[in-house]
């Protein structure tokens, strides 16, 4: 029984929450990875474009709302995403034509079109601040919770109890939907396969006939469809802020590069690696002791390795760790 | 004297703008724009010495200026004597603990062939070391934070002169740069990028969390200074004299004594805030003509040629026989330094110190957005750089509400689009940066002040 109880507190408070967190950065992480691997820059816009993604999917939902339209039990944003991935795309193939193009057909040195993404970023965070403003919302309705920890409780008969939220669970579902079929996109279509020729060796690809600005365009509208649906799914895990969505730039570019960058099943597993490290080093496990030893060896500290306070610090050690020993990522991305 | 004919016209240019707001806004805040540009020019040349003269991309510049900021407070503030008997033994010995850590693997390191066995041996080493700092240093730590936890809380410094921690700042900056350096160096520029980003924010966890050390977000109030304080300066005989004999004009007009008097007093304490902005002023553009003689110095020496011979083809560089590893390394550095200099003097300046504040659009890619647009590689253009760009940063504001007002001239005050855009102006400087610098990215990649390069 203790046994159960200590699986069920790590359930509850380690693998569901870290697997939630690090779908949605695995999200965003393909999403990187893709910008570098055809497009050939760090896109350091990373983070306020799913902003901008999110924000149009918030102004949806309270369309959507406001007409009396949502979709019971499940949240009304989710309605909204199709019509904020056309936004979205639109405003990335605009800054592609009147920004990135330029320097594409220039054959500039990827370090520029950082820069140049320096600038998207500082002008889409003025979009989006200017547009709904830099406060904290929250856009989710319909069921919070799919199993309730006293619910759990009472069916088990359990100490601990389980809470899975629906977000949770939309999450989980909708990331292994979306990257299934971005793998399926990717490794069994022509147009993935010629994606893929194209990031590989861009001279041999051009020389077979293929057609760069289809698979720019392309890239860009998978990109758009990547950054909504990530933004959303985090918003809607947690809350929609601006200044968080930039932040969250950093973990998603630590998930890329561990998981070896250019290469878009490294980086969604990368995800999960640097979420469960983050989860597992910061969580305090006094309680988990208590239940898995004997009473007469029960811990006095809290047994946390690392206060939550390094929660981000985590990830990048992780990162520095990996770039040293692993310069190209644990999955072998682009040689570096 | 032609060819410097546009650096004398911008730089002209940009000093007339700050005077006009002097005229028309007020000295006080003209003053304040000024000091923040020379300090920000400070910052932009350290991020110019690494990009402009080596190529090399810091995006870790916050951590850097947190780092110089951190020194100003363990330079100036007096230590606090109950902490250190509660808990700096245990402090000390962790102190020493970490050092014995970094020589035992330094041993392991040199003493063993490259094998799994070793690696393991180095990971045993950092995990059991972890863990017995962590129980040496806990009750220490809470033993100290325990201190009087409404005012200090933490083990205080040096109690020295601010001014010293300038100095300071730029060793702490340079050493975390040479730590940095060592393992990050070897990537890819776009890898260095991130990398730098990521253990600046790492950098700025630690700052923030410890609060032993910096009394983490509560934060550091009350600085020392090395400028005069106001209350103490309206009180001074020859400062009351020396305003009066400024304003002597606008006083003789006034006839009535107390009134006199009273306007007198009013002159005093504008002048007292301008006269400490003034003096601050100096010391920092003592600070910034140091730098660019010896920035110029270096630039026009044969090691800046070698620099430029790196930063262009590295391969080449390398065949001639220059060490570009080594040489990294050191421009890394010493950039990395004046980074912190210019964030010890931030803080000196403020006389608080807030971790909270350290964001890395700030700190980081607004002064990259310096570099770009000053022109990189060139010293005149860097410093010109943190100008323009502080005083759109800081003038965005004023001029955005501007633009909405006249834009939305023909709508209602009432109407909801032209309330949302007034209470949106604050961000319209994000946009004037964004648009900036992509315009100048586009059609000026060299920046306002191109980098020109003539052999003596």
């Amino acid at each position: 029984m203790d046994f159960l109880n200590a699986l069920i507190l790590l359930l509850n408070y380690i693998f569901v929450p870290a697997l939630a967190y690090g779908s949605q950065l695995a999200i965003g992480a393909i999403f990187v990875t893709l910008i570098y691997g055809i497009l050939r820059f760090a896109n350091f816009a990373t983070g306020d474009m799913m902003s901008f993604g999110t924000m149009v999917a918030i102004l949806f939902t309270w369309y959507f709302q406001s007409m009396g339209l949502t979709l019971g039990f499940l949240p009304t944003a989710l309605l909204a995403i199709p019509f904020a991935i056309l936004f979205m795309g639109l405003y990335m193939l605009i800054i592609d034509k009147f920004v990135f193009k330029y320097y594409r057909l220039n054959k500039s040195p990827p370090v520029q079109l950082a820069m140049v993404s320096i600038g998207v970023m500082f002008v889409t965070q003025a979009v989006v601040r200017i547009i709904i403003g830099p406060s904290d919302r929250r856009f989710f309705d319909g069921e919070k919770f799919l199993i309730k920890a006293n619910e759990f409780k009472e069916m088990t008969g359990l100490n601990e109890g389980l809470a899975i939220k629906s977000t949770q669970v939309i999450t989980i579902v909708v990331t292994i939907i979306l990257v299934s079929t971005l793998f399926w996109f990717l490794n069994k279509t022509k147009t993935g396969k010629s994606m893929r020729a194209y990031s590989d060796n861009e001279d041999l690809a051009l020389l077979s006939g293929i057609d760069p600005k289809k698979i720019v365009m392309i890239t860009w509208m998978i990109a758009a469809i990547l950054a909504t649906i990530g933004g959303v799914l985090y918003g809607l895990d947690k809350s929609f802020k601006p200044f968080t969505y930039f932040n969250n730039m950093l973990p998603i570019f630590a998930a890329a590069i561990v998981g070896g960058i250019g290469n878009p099943f490294g980086a969604f597993l990368g995800g999960y690696v640097i979420a469960f490290s983050e989860i597992l080093l910061t969580y305090a496990y006094k309680k988990f002791f208590m239940y898995v030893l004997p009473e007469s060896m029960e811990p006095d500290g809290l047994i946390q390795l690392l206060s939550t306070d390094y929660k981000f610090a985590v990830s990048f050690s992780i990162l520095v760790i990996v770039l040293l020993y692993r310069p190209s990522g644990i999955f072998k991305g682009k040689i570096l | 004297m032609r060819k410097n004919l546009n650096v004398i016209a911008a730089y002209s240019i940009m000093m007339g703008l700050i005077i006009l707001v002097g005229i028309f806004q007020s000295w006080n805040i003209a003053l304040s724009i000024f000091n923040l540009c020379l300090i920000s020019a400070v910052m932009t040349m350290g991020a110019n010495i690494q990009w402009g003269y080596a190529g090399l991309i810091n995006f870790g510049i916050m951590g850097f200026t947190a780092l110089g900021g951190l020194a100003a407070v363990l330079i100036s503030v007096n230590p606090v004597q109950e902490a250190w008997s509660a808990g700096g033994t245990n402090i000390l010995l962790s102190l020493f603990l970490i050092i014995g850590i970094v020589l035992a693997i330094r041993f392991v390191l040199k003493r063993y062939q490259k094998s799994k066995i070793r690696n393991y041996i180095i990971a045993a080493i950092i995990i059991s070391g972890i863990i017995i700092i962590r129980l040496v240093s806990e009750p220490g730590i809470e033993a100290i934070e325990e201190v009087n936890p409404a005012r200090t809380g933490f083990l205080g410094g040096l109690g020295l002169p601010i001014i010293f921690s300038w100095i300071v700042g730029a060793f702490f900056a340079g050493g975390l740069a040479f730590i940095i350096g060592k393992v990050a160096l070897g990537l890819r520029a776009d890898y260095l990028a991130i990398a730098t980003l990521l253990i600046s924010e790492i950098v700025i966890a630690i700052i923030k969390h410890e609060d032993w050390l910096t009394r983490g977000v509560k934060n550091v109030i009350g600085l020392k200074r090395p400028a005069p304080y106001e209350v103490n300066l309206q009180e001074t005989e020859w400062f009351i004299n020396l305003v009066e004999k400024f304003n002597s004009g606008k006083l003789a007009l006034i006839s009535d004594i107390t009134e006199r008097q009273a306007a007198l007093n009013q002159f005093v304490i504008e002048g007292s805030s301008v006269f400490v902005k003034l003096c601050y002023s100096g010391l920092f553009l003592v600070v910034v003509i140091i730098l660019l003689i010896l920035t110029q110095k270096a630039l026009y020496s044969p090691w800046g040629r070698m620099m430029r011979a790196i930063r262009d083809n590295e391969e080449a560089a390398n065949a001639m026989g220059k060490n570009v590893v080594k040489q990294h390394l050191l421009i890394f550095v010493l950039g990395s330094a004046i980074v912190g200099i210019a964030g010890a003097m931030l803080v000196t300046q403020d006389g608080l110190f807030t971790p909270g504040s350290y964001r890395p659009l700030r700190y980081t890619f607004l002064i990259w957005v310096m570099v770009i647009v000053g022109g990189s590689g060139n010293n005149f253009g860097a410093i010109l750089g943190g100008f323009v760009v502080w005083f759109l940063w800081i003038e965005a504001a004023p001029i955005g509400l501007y633009l909405v007002n006249l834009t939305t001239a023909g709508l209602d005050d009432t109407h909801f689009l032209k309330v949302h855009l007034i209470e949106s102006v604050p961000y319209f400087r994000f946009l004037m940066m964004g648009v900036g610098l992509l315009l100048i990215m586009r059609y000026r990649p060299k920046g306002i002040l191109p980098e020109k390069i003539e052999i003596k």
